[in-house]
C-alpha cells in the first residue's frame, strides 16, 4: 500500500500536528514514512505545506511527484487552490472553507468555494465550527484529520488510540473533545467515495 | 535496534550521542538547529551531561568542539551553510592542525534559499579544506555516516564533514538506531606542537595532510555509501549524489534504474568507479543538490564536455532545489500536474507577526528617518529583515550576520548622513560587537538600533546571548553612556521613541538605541 497526503495551510496553523500523528500511527502499524516539513522564516505567516508518504515498501523521494498525491488536505482554502497541481488524477481534496486573510489582496472567498466544489472528489467544511460544536476550537486539526482518515490505509482505531497518547498528557477532557472532533471529521470524510 | 521517527536533523543528532560525542556546538540557523535542539531534549544527552548550550556564533562553535577533539573526546558541530563562512578560519586550519577525538562538522546547506540569503555548496568547503564529505542520501544513512565519519575522523586524525540540505534535514523517516558507545577520557596530545600552527609546525601539518589524500580516496573508493549499480542501458549512464538518489529511484516508481548509475555519497569522489561509468556509457547525466559541483570538475575549464549532462548543460536548472519533478524532466519523462494553478491564487508571503515588537520599532525608525528619504538603514538577519517588504520597506540591506553595523559605518565613512543599522540582539552578540568597536574606535556618526526581542526569534526562540547584557557590551566596547538609550518597542510609546531616535540620529558620533520588547511568539508560548 501506498499513501501519498499534501498538508497545506499557513505557517503557525499547526499541520504538522496533523502529519505527526499519523506518522506515528504508521510507524506503530510497521509502515514507511517520510514526512518533510518546512521551517525557519516561511513559518512567519506565510504559506507552508509538508508532504507525507506511508508505504509498506520502500519510499524514495522526501517529496511527493507533482500530480501523485492521493489527498491534498488544506487547513485554509485558499492554500488548497496553492497546491492543485499536486493532486493525483482521482487524487481527493479536503479543505476547510474559514480563510486566514493576512494579506491585503485575499481573494473573494465565495470563488475560492465555488473552485474547490469543482473538483470532483472534494469535502469542504467549517472545521472551525466542528471543532467549536466537539468543544474546543483547537481541535479544528482533529477534524481534518478525521476527514483525512477516511482515505487512509490505516485502521481507525490506530489512529484515535495514538489521538489518546499524543494529548493524555493534557487530560481526559482534551481526548475527549479531540477524539469527537476526528469522529465529526470523520463522517464528513465519509460523504466521497473511498 | 530502536525504530523511530526522526527527521534529518534529529537522526545526525541522536547518531552523534550514540557516537560518544561530550558536546555539541552550533548557533542556530535554518536548516540545521534542530539537531541541537534533539540534543538540548534528550534525557540520555543530559544524563552524560553531553555539552548542548548555544555558541555565540558558528566560528565559536567550531573552535570550542575542535579543544573538545585536542582533549581526545568526541564533538559535534552544527550550521547551516552560510554558518560555514563565519566558522571557515577555524574550519580550514582545524584541516592543519588535524584532529585527536573524532570532530564531525555538519553544514546544512539550503537550496532554493528557502530560508537564506544564498544556496552556496559547502562540497566545495570541504574540498578546499582538503577534509573528506559525507553526503546522505536518505536518512538511515544520515544516522549511518555519523558514526562512520566519526570514526574516521579518529583514526586519520581530520575533521570530516557531513554535508546535508533542506530536504534531508526537514523530512522525518524511519530510523534503525544502533548501540551507543562510551564517551573516551580526557587525553593531551602526544604531539604537543601539532595544534600550534606556527609556519614551521604548519607546513609540517599542511604535508600531513596533503599525505592523507589517497586513504582519503581509498576510503571513498571503498564505501559502503558509494556505489555503482548495474543496468542495461548504456545510452546513458548516471551520477546521483546525496538526496539526487532518492529523486532517481523514484522517477523508475520501485522498478531498478535502467542505466548504470553511480551513487556517490562519500567524497572525494571515488575515480575507480567514476572510471568505471565513464568507461561503460558515452553520455553521463548528473544529479546532484545544490551547485553543480561533480558535474563541473568533469566538464573542466575547457568544458563543456558533449559527455557530461547537468544543471550546467540544461538538463537540470542551473538553480535552486532537485525535486523528483526536474529529475524525471531530465529523463525524459513528462511530469503529469494535476490541475492547473487557479486564477484566483495570490502568493502569501511570510510577514512579521500580528503584534510583533519589530512593527512598533519600524514604525518610529520610518517616522525618525523620514526627512532624510529613503536609503539610509542598513539591516541584518532575522525576523525583521521582513521589514524590507510592504507595509515597512524599512530597510534598505541585509547581507550577512552583523553586516548591518559594519555597511552603516562604511557608509558614514563616505559620507552618508544619517547612516543607520537596525540589527537583532542575537546577530548583535554572533557578529555585531567587533564592526561596533571600529565604529566606536572612529567615533563614526552612526546611529546602531538594536531590536532586542529577547530571543533569536526566525529560528523558533532559541537563547539569546545579548539578553540582559546589552547596555553592558555597548558600554564596555566604548559607546558613551549618554548615547545608549533603551525604549520598549510599543505602539503607545510611539510619539518618545521616534524622539529618542531624532535625537541619536543627529549626533555626530556612536549612538547606541535598544528597542526592547520580548517576541510576541516565546511570550506566548511561555503563558
Amino acid at each position: 500500500m501506498k499513501n501519498d497526503i499534501v498538508l497545506a495551510g499557513v505557517g503557525g496553523q499547526g499541520i504538522l500536528t496533523i502529519a505527526a500523528i499519523v506518522g506515528r500511527a504508521a510507524v506503530g502499524r510497521g509502515l514507511n514514512v517520510k514526512q518533510s516539513e518546512v521551517h525557519g522564516m516561511a513559518q512567519r505567516g506565510g504559506s507552508v505545506s509538508s508532504h507525507l508518504r506511508l508505504s509498506s515498501d520502500t519510499i524514495w523521494s522526501d517529496l511527493i511527484p507533482l500530480g501523485g498525491a492521493d489527498v491534498l488536505l488544506s487547513v485554509e482554502p485558499l492554500e488548497a487552490l496553492r497546491h492543485m497541481a499536486q493532486l493525483a488524477p482521482n487524487g481527493v481534496l479536503l479543505a476547510t472553507d474559514v480563510p486566514i486573510t493576512n494579506i491585503g489582496d485575499y481573494p473573494d472567498l465565495e470563488a475560492i468555494k465555488a473552485e474547490i466544489r469543482r473538483y470532483p472528489r472534494q469535502v469542504l467544511i467549517n472545521a472551525d465550527q466542528m471543532a467549536k460544536d466537539a468543544g474546543s476550537i483547537r481541535a479544528m486539526n482533529m477534524v481534518m484529520l478525521g476527514a483525512l482518515s477516511c482515505f487512509l490505509d490505516l485502521p481507525v482505531d490506530t489512529l484515535t488510540g495514538t489521538i489518546q497518547d499524543v494529548f493524555a498528557r493534557k487530560g481526559d477532557k482534551v481526548v475527549e473533545v479531540n477524539l469527537k472532533a476526528f469522529a465529526a471529521g470523520r463522517a464528513a470524510g465519509q460523504t466521497v467515495e473511498r | 535496534m530502536a525504530q523511530k521517527l526522526l527527521l534529518g536533523d534529529e537522526a545526525v543528532a541522536q547518531a552523534a550521542l550514540d557516537a560518544g560525542i561530550v558536546g555539541c556546538y552550533a548557533y542556530p540557523g535554518t536548516p540545521s538547529t534542530e539537531i541541537m535542539e534533539y540534543i538540548q531534549g534528550s534525557a540520555e544527552a543530559r544524563e552524560r551531561r553531553v555539552h548542548s548550550q548555544w555558541s555565540t556564533n558558528e566560528k565559536s562553535a567550531m573552535e570550542e568542539a575542535l579543544g573538545v577533539s585536542y582533549c581526545g573526546r568526541r564533538a559535534l558541530v552544527c550550521m547551516k551553510h552560510v554558518g560555514l563562512n563565519v566558522a571557515s578560519d577555524g574550519f580550514v586550519n582545524s584541516a592543519i592542525t588535524g584532529t585527536e577525538g573524532g570532530l564531525v562538522v555538519t553544514v546544512a546547506d539550503d537550496p532554493s534559499m528557502h530560508s537564506s540569503q544564498n544556496e552556496q555548496d559547502s562540497r566545495f568547503y570541504a574540498q578546499f579544506a582538503l577534509v573528506p564529505c559525507f553526503e546522505p542520501s536518505n536518512q538511515q544513512e544520515a544516522y549511518d555516516m555519523v558514526g562512520v565519519a566519526m570514526d574516521m575522523s579518529e583514526e586519520l586524525k581530520v575533521p570530516v564533514m557531513l554535508r546535508i540540505v533542506t530536504r534531508m534535514a526537514h523530512s522525518r523517516a524511519n530510523i534503525a538506531t544502533g548501540a551507543t558507545r562510551p564517551a573516551a577520557p580526557v587525553r593531551i596530545p602526544q604531539d604537543l606542537s601539532r595544534f600550534v600552527l606556527l609556519p614551521v609546525n604548519a607546513r609540517k601539518g599542511y604535508a600531513r595532510l596533503v599525505e592523507k589524500q589517497p586513504e582519503f580516496l581509498k576510503r571513498a573508493e571503498d564505501s559502503r555509501f558509494n556505489r555503482l549499480i548495474a543496468g542495461p542501458d548504456r545510452s546513458l549512464g548516471i551520477i546521483a549524489a546525496g538526496i539526487g538518489f532518492n529523486y532517481l529511484m523514484e522517477t523508475f516508481g520501485g522498478e531498478p534504474c535502467p542505466h548504470p548509475v553511480l551513487k556517490v555519497s562519500q567524497y572525494p569522489l571515488p575515480r575507480k568507479q567514476l572510471l568505471q561509468l565513464f568507461d561503460q556509457c558515452q553520455k553521463v547525466l548528473v544529479i546532484e543538490d545544490g551547485a553543480p559541483f561533480i558535474e563541473g570538475m568533469l566538464h573542466g575549464p575547457m568544458g563543456p564536455s558533449d559527455r557530461v549532462l547537468g544543471r550546467l548543460t540544461g538538463q537540470l536548472p542551473r538553480m535552486g532545489e532537485l525535486t523528483p519533478d526536474v529529475v524525471a524532466k531530465a529523463l525524459g519523462k513528462e511530469a503529469k500536474a494535476g490541475p492547473p494553478a487557479s486564477s484566483l491564487l495570490r502568493p502569501r508571503p511570510p510577514r512579521l507577526c500580528d503584534g510583533c515588537p519589530h512593527a512598533s520599532s519600524y514604525e518610529a525608525i520610518l517616522e525618525a528617518v523620514k526627512d532624510a528619504g529613503p536609503g539610509h538603514v542598513f539591516s541584518d538577519i532575522g525576523c525583521y529583515t521582513l521589514g524590507a517588504l510592504p507595509p515597512y520597506n524599512a530597510i534598505n540591506s541585509c547581507v550577512d550576520m552583523g553586516a548591518s553595523i559594519s555597511m552603516a559605518k562604511g557608509a558614514a565613512d563616505a559620507g552618508l548622513r544619517p547612516a543607520i543599522a537596525v540589527i537583532g540582539d542575537s546577530t548583535f552578540t554572533h557578529s555585531g560587537m567587533t564592526p561596533l568597536l571600529d565604529a566606536v574606535l572612529e567615533n563614526s556618526p552612526i546611529t546602531v538600533i538594536v531590536l532586542d526581542n529577547g530571543t533569536t526569534g526566525m529560528t523558533g526562540g532559541q537563547v539569546s546571548a545579548a539578553t540582559g547584557r546589552l547596555e553592558n557590551i555597548a558600554a564596555g566596547l566604548g559607546v558613551p553612556k549618554e548615547h545608549i538609550r533603551v525604549f520598549e518597542a510599543l505602539p503607545k510609546n510611539h510619539a518618545q521613541n521616534v524622539q529618542a531616535l531624532k535625537e541619536e540620529i543627529v549626533h555626530e558620533g556612536v549612538s547606541f538605541v535598544i528597542a526592547r520588547r520580548e517576541c510576541i511568539q516565546t511570550a506566548r508560548k511561555a503563558k
